[in-house]
């Protein structure tokens, strides 16, 4: 009882900066909520008077903005399709097949990835899609995401496919279930909320990255979202804050609405069916 | 229906040997009880049958076909695993009747197959349940019944029961029993239980560390255990094993321990042979023994130790002085106060000894 006025004391202080924290990561969050509907928005943080769609008028207006978003959209779900099924067969395969040396491969791979998908890289893929003559396409950059994130799926992947019981299957089998049947019938349902992970974390990776399209891709009816952003400068390279800010709006919605979304479908584990 | 054999099978993992050699025949529709204790190899054996672990080497057959390198799937099996392994996203009805729906059978078909097993196992009114929304025991039931759903060559069981009480233990052992008299179902199944392996079993083979000891029908099992450790492991408590020191004198056979007071052993040759090495084990089973009245021959004698009533009958331990306890199922009614002295007394006909490496001598009236 004596130690009250002490506790008392911590309290207020680690609320004070649990406060202080909250609100620095906080501002720019309120401004990225309120700048797109101020006609007049700047760097500072104001709120709208009058509220005004007037910024996301002209977005819409923007064809080339507009494309960047279906462009996004393709190379995104491009990407997520490819590197989903490839890392689901491969990382299944991977966890339950007796492959000898099967770690070391993954760690190699892993080890790659980070040189795959890094600026050091740019050149040699640079020269291998302009030799396949896949430059300026959907397809160069879809598949060098796919290359560059299908490491790192396969590897959490296949921890999460580690983790569950060979039974699952192996009673499928014994049912009279084929290895095919018994993978899509068991495996694949106990498996897919860690599927989900690796779409979801593909798909946020490809919506937001700006090298790769930049560098493999040359014609505006292509250039995806994050590219297109830059549109929004002036020609002194100043941006234009007010429509900046409504197409950052939209351009975040689609993560935001895959989250909620996802959360919704998959917002939970399988479990149950195994005694523990 | 099919036989099933194992010749010459071996299993490590690794550099652990946990089946070193099994060879054994399993007829057209027995009922078959693998006995023994945990991590003897019981479940390696039976997924060698399934299919899911290869042999190291040796053949597995399945109605006189080499199965060994088959697919489970092409087995003609069922089986229901130690750890259920039931289908999470799959209610119950969809878990029962998942082989009906491998094999192509209709929806409505199925389910009301899935329903009349469920119902049998008393599961019935849970079918539109996820396996994580039920109690272990009604898992552990819609195991049984997924297993049962569809007609098997050879239907495998590893502990199918022991995760449930009592009561429901006993009408599925019951249902079992009546569904291999009634189909004369081929069956291995796994179980700890002796009791359990008693009522179900045409022949039980007791397993130790990935042998089997004995493979012989429950009865005989009982009557004539192999080994020491076979005695131990069968009986409810199992056979009192009192080590003796043993010596012939005129013409026969006299065994001494602590407490132990006997009649002398008629000799035959196999007895005189093991009794050279100057130690044996008798065994007597609990329910031979009773109180001891003036004038019997066989006695054991200590002070009371435990005196548990069951009911109809009591389970009376004595400890005779430092080296060991025996037990007794007695019927009385007496109250025996702890730590008074208690005179247990046997027939001499319900004597077994096993010799000094613990393997049964014949009687003098077997062949
Ligand atoms: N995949 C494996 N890798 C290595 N060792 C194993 C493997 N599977 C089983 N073993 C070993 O083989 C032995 C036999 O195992 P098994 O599962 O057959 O025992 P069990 O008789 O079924 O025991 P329990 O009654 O506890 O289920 C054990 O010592 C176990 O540790
Ligand atoms: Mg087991």
């Amino acid at each position: 009882m004596r130690k009250a006025p002490n506790i008392f004391m911590r309290r207020t202080v680690f609320s004070a900066a649990a406060t202080f924290l909250g609100t620095v990561f906080a501002l720019p969050l309120v401004w990225f909520v309120f700048a797109p509907f101020n006609a007049r928005a700047e760097l500072g943080l104001a709120i709208p008077s009058p509220f005004t769609l007037s910024n996301f008028a002209t977005v819409f207006q923007n064809t080339f903005a507009m494309q960047a978003l279906l462009n996004s959209l393709i190379q995104a779900a491009g990407g997520v399709v490819l590197v989903g099924a490839a890392a689901t067969l491969a990382a299944y395969a991977l966890s339950r097949s007796p492959i000898p040396g099967k770690g070391a491969v993954t760690y190699i791979l892993l080890l790659f990835s980070s040189v795959v998908s890094g600026s050091a890289a740019m050149v040699p893929i640079f020269l291998i899609i302009s030799a396949a003559g896949l430059i300026d396409t959907h397809l160069a950059v879809i598949l060098v995401f796919a290359g560059g994130l299908l490491p790192t799926a396969m590897f959490i992947l296949r921890d999460f496919i580690d983790a569950i019981p060979r039974s699952y299957e192996e009673s499928a089998m014994v049912a009279g279930a084929s290895p095919l049947q018994a993978f899509f019938d068991v495996a694949l349902p106990v498996i897919r909320p860690g599927i989900v992970v690796v779409l979801v974390w593909a798909f946020v990776n490809i919506w937001g990255s700006f090298l790769i399209p930049f560098i493999l891709l040359r014609s505006d009816k292509l250039m995806p979202a994050s590219v297109a952003i830059y549109s929004f400068y002036s020609e002194a390279g100043t941006p234009i804050v007010t429509l900046l800010a409504a197409y950052s709006l939209i351009y975040s919605l689609p993560v935001v609405a895959l989250y909620l979304f996802v959360n919704w479908k998959f917002g939970f584990r399988f479990f149950g069916g195994i005694k523990s | 229906m099919a036989s099933v054999e194992f010749q010459n099978i071996s299993k490590s993992f690794g550099a652990f040997v946990a089946v070193p050699d099994i060879s054994f025949q399993i007829a057209d529709g027995e009922f078959i009880c693998l006995l023994g204790p945990s991590g003897c190899g019981k479940t390696t054996s039976l997924r060698m049958i399934a299919g899911l672990e290869t042999p190291s080497s040796g053949r597995v057959m399945i109605g006189g076909r080499d199965v060994t390198y088959l697919h489970p799937k092409d087995r003609g099996i069922s089986m229901v695993f130690q750890d259920y392994a039931l289908y999470p996203h799959m209610n119950i009805a969809d878990n029962i009747a998942y082989p009906l729906k491998v094999r192509g059978e209709q929806e409505t078909r199925r389910h009301a197959r899935a329903k009349e097993v469920a119902d049998v196992l008393k599961i019935g009114d849970l079918l539109k349940r996820l396996p994580s929304q039920i109690s272990g025991g009604q898992q552990q039931r819609t195991s049984l019944a997924r297993a049962l759903v569809y007609p098997s060559e050879v239907y495998l069981f590893d502990e199918p029961l022991s995760n449930l009480d009592a009561k429901l233990r006993l009408e599925a052992r019951g249902f079992l029993n009546h569904l291999q008299r009634d189909m004369g179902m081929t069956a291995v199944y796994v179980t700890h239980d002796q009791a359990e392996a008693m009522a179900l079993a045409t022949r039980i083979a007791v397993m130790d560390k990935g042998r089997i000891v004995q493979f012989a029908p429950p009865i005989e099992i009982y009557r004539r255990p192999a080994t020491t450790f076979v005695a131990n492991f069968v009986g409810n408590p199992p056979m009192n094993l009192v080590p003796v020191e043993v010596s012939i004198g005129e013409g026969a056979l006299l065994l001494r321990a602590n407490g132990l007071q006997l009649a002398p052993i008629a000799l035959t040759d196999v007895i005189a042979k093991a009794a050279k090495s100057g130690r044996m084990t008798l065994g007597v089973r609990p329910e031979h023994l009773r109180i001891a009245v003036a004038g019997d021959q066989n006695v054991v004698s200590g002070e009371l130790f435990a005196n548990e009533n069951m009911g109809p009958e009591s389970l009376v331990t004595l400890e005779r002085g430092d080296n060991g306890r025996v037990t007794a199922r007695i019927f009385t009614d007496d109250e025996i106060k702890v730590g008074t002295s208690v005179h247990l007394a046997f027939d001499a006909r319900h004597i077994t000894l096993f010799d000094d490496s613990g393997a049964r001598i014949p009687a003098a009236d077997e062949r």
